[in-house]
């Protein structure tokens, strides 16, 4: 006779990957949003350490758009970049920078990206970060 | 030494009668429904009587990058010569089942939502071309959003001088201190497109940006 399992279990439909910014390092831009990409697709919610280019979250943004409609139940994303907002004091932002270039990436901030299926929206203010759920 | 400094004059002499001669490429970017066209609109009927497009309450009215050219801009005195780029809104996901709330069919819905994404790609595919960047905003919405953030991001990386518009300030939810808070590194400036509030503002605005072109 099978245990009944206490546990919550799994909910259906999704999970949630962290990826260190060491794996997407050495990637080029288009290397980067087709890994990106790849996990969106797979219905997974994705925490990127660090963030992207500018120049690529509009690719991603653009390269999304060019999917919905051609790729079956795929409405776009949710995509979110939590970072300083920007009024650090001359010092500060000069250290920030300095770090950034021997990181090769601004490893401070985190980046989550989202399928819209799945995720409904996120909420965000400079204090908190609410991940709305679709039912 | 001497030889450069009078060069440089020169150079910066006629570099500013050549930009006051050449249309500046003033872009409006933003979210859908922030009333991007709206002020288009507004500017273009001001100064030459005619609008740019149409405006609606279903997002996404506007589907593809919209012209004015030569429109002559004028504020105490000085006039510049534009050329207005009204951009569809970017968005990072498009449904089509959110126009069937506005009563509108399915069919005709799942074309705007198409119609749409290819708006969103052409607004980003332009964001090389401009001079100068009018980024408008809801004030009644949340600021701290991704898209807003991205477009500014883009903007910096091309050193594109940008001005962010709080547009609908006649509302009462309307917030210009919580976009001001998000953006504390930019001029914002609340202004009404619908009724033409605080316009004067923006003009000079604009005009000072100009001076910023490279």
């Amino acid at each position: 006779m099978k245990k009944k399992r206490k546990s919550l279990g799994r909910i259906k439909g999704f999970s949630i990957q962290f990826m260190p910014y060491s794996e997407i390092r050495i990637l080029n831009s288009d290397e980067r949003i087709r890994k990106i990409l790849g996990i969106v697709l797979g219905n997974n919610i994705l925490l990127l350490q660090g963030r992207l280019l500018p120049e690529e979250e509009t690719r991603l943004i653009g390269d999304t758009m060019a999917m919905i409609g051609h790729v079956k139940g795929f409405k776009g994303i949710e995509l979110a970049v939590i970072a300083g907002n920007g009024d650090d004091k001359l010092f500060s932002k000069f250290r920030r920078k300095f770090v950034n270039i021997l990181s090769g990436g601004d490893l401070s901030a985190i980046t989550i990206i989202g399928p819209a299926t799945v995720v409904k929206e996120i909420k965000r203010n400079p204090k908190k970060i609410e991940l709305m759920l679709n039912k | 030494m001497a030889i450069r400094i009078v060069k440089n004059f020169f150079k910066r002499i006629f570099l500013n009668i050549f930009r006051n001669k050449k249309e500046i490429k003033l872009g409006f970017y933003g979210p859908p429904n922030a009333g991007k066209t709206s002020l288009a609109n507004r500017i273009c009927k001001d100064f030459t009587g005619e609008e740019i497009g149409s405006v609606s309450k279903i997002p996404h009215e506007t589907r593809n990058v919209q012209f004015k050219e030569k429109v002559e801009i004028e504020y105490k005195g000085k006039k510049l010569v534009f050329k207005m780029i009204d951009t569809p809104g970017i968005a990072t996901k498009i449904d089509y089942e959110e126009f069937l709330k506005f009563k509108m069919k399915k069919r005709d819905a799942k074309a705007r939502a198409k119609e749409a994404t290819q708006g969103v790609v052409e607004s980003i595919k332009w964001l090389d071309d401009m001079n100068i960047v009018v980024v408008v905003l809801d004030a009644c919405e949340n600021p701290y959003n991704q898209v807003n953030i991205t477009i500014i991001g883009n903007l910096i990386a091309r050193k594109i001088p940008v001005l962010i518009v709080a547009n609908k300030i006649d509302l009462k939810k309307a917030n210009i201190k919580k976009i001001e808070s998000a953006f504390p590194e930019y001029e914002v400036i609340g202004i009404s497109a619908k009724y033409g509030k605080n316009l004067e503002e923006f003009y000079e605005s604009i005009f000072k940006l100009s001076k910023k072109i490279k």
